[in-house]
């Protein structure tokens, strides 16, 4: 897997500070699962946490404080139950965006957006992001939008191609609110990608603008 | 066993704490890591405001106490693994939100490559120019990742509360991360 598209600096960063909201970060940590390149870039993110705290101004703590901790050392924590059974293949979805799916692509229920296209939208925790699995044939558009915020692609396979490049498996598109983009699927094979937005997307076509409180998209 | 007469608050002492801890279950040395960190992880997870913070920050030193052994000083500062502990914990205990991770153990990710072999020569030195990086950042930028990491304000939060757009916000974290990536690096960064 060669990736091209990877996790800008500022995204990372908020990731690492904590600050960045479940959804994004959906996209975010199955970037890093896909890219070692990213995964050392955020180890040094992490450092400038460490180096946060170790700056903070320290508040005193309760005196018992440690005789409690001391207590309970030796507790052993109840361990959570033993992974899942080894899979006999590798799954292309990686953790932990398989987790939110409950199984790998196959375990995926897809709903038609009409003209082959189709969608899973995945529940997180928080109502500050939209999250979905988007299914492109073969050489199809996905409609075309604008959106209010940030949009995060990950495309987990096949590839799409739009005005600002070609996205192959584990690339991660950043586009923000200015951007109104014509992705296409790539004419050898489906592609299948996580999208992340921060607004109900706004799209162009009246037809779909029409369909989209009916079909939640 | 190997006596740390460090006062532990080096990071490299720090990091030689843990990987006691976390090689030996040695108590005295968790005992130290407990001084120097239980105050600052306390200042930390109480700035969302919690009266429980002690509690808290109490739950973030077990943390530390179980998965010690699972500490790798080759790919980060006691410092580091340690902030993500308490910041994972501030997510689930503030936000009540998930943390998406990534498994280093699942069979569908992709395994790193050759570790270029300088990644972590000189921890104290790296803490060292961190800190002073730190200090050093201009005050648009320190404030923007302040509010990251002590407020645990989105980039749009930050955007509306210092009322300027949000690719300012954006612009700021990255010149932010890149002034300080190399000062970890040890690389000069022409301003």
């Amino acid at each position: 897997m060669t990736i091209r598209h990877h996790i800008s600096d500022d995204l990372l960063l908020s990731y690492a500070m904590g600050s960045l909201a479940e959804g994004w970060s959906i996209a975010v940590a199955t970037h890093l699962a896909l890219c070692p390149d990213c995964r050392r870039r955020l180890v040094e993110a992490e450092e400038i946490g460490g180096g946060l705290l170790e700056g903070t101004q320290p508040q005193a703590i309760e005196p018992s404080s440690w005789e409690s901790v001391r207590a309970r050392l030796s507790e052993r924590p109840a361990e959570k139950a033993g992974r899942a059974a080894v899979q006999a293949e590798k799954p292309i979805i990686p953790r932990p965006l398989r987790d939110y799916l409950g199984g790998d692509l196959e375990a995926v229920k897809w709903r038609s957006l009409g003209k082959g296209a189709s969608q899973c939208l995945i529940r997180t925790e928080e109502n500050t992001t939209q999250v979905r699995l988007l299914k492109i044939p073969a050489g199809k558009p996905v409609p075309e939008h604008s959106h209010g915020g940030r949009e995060l692609t990950l495309v987990l396979s096949g590839a799409f191609e739009d005005e600002t490049g070609r996205f192959g498996p584990g690339d991660l598109e950043d586009a923000d609110g200015s951007v109104t983009h014509q992705p296409r699927a790539t004419p050898d094979a489906d592609c299948i990608c996580l999208a992340v937005t921060d607004a109900p997307l706004r799209f162009s076509s009246w037809v779909v603008r029409l369909v989209q409180p009916i079909l939640g998209i | 066993m190997a006596r740390i007469d460090d006062d532990g608050d080096t990071e490299a002492g720090l990091t030689a704490l843990l990987v006691a801890v976390g090689t030996n279950g040695d108590v005295e040395a968790f005992e130290a890591l407990f001084r120097h960190f239980a105050p600052r992880i306390k200042a930390y997870l109480s700035r969302g405001g919690a009266a429980s913070a002690d509690e808290l920050m109490q739950e973030a030193m077990l943390i530390v106490w179980r998965r010690a052994a699972l500490y790798d000083p080759s790919k980060g500062s006691a410092a580091a693994w340690i902030f993500a502990i308490a910041r994972n914990l501030r997510i689930d205990a503030y936000r009540r939100e998930k943390r998406p991770e990534f498994d280093p153990s699942d069979p569908a990710l992709v395994p790193d490559g050759e570790e270029p072999a300088d990644m972590r020569l000189a921890a104290s030195e790296d803490a060292e120019r961190l800190k002073q990086a730190l200090t050093q950042l201009p005050p648009d930028q320190a404030e923007v990742l302040n509010r990251s990491f002590f407020s645990d304000q989105s980039q749009s939060e930050i955007a509306a509360e210092l009322k300027v757009p949000l690719g300012t916000v954006k612009s700021r974290m990255r010149l932010a991360f890149a002034k300080l990536k190399a000062a970890l690096r040890g690389t000069g960064e022409e301003s």
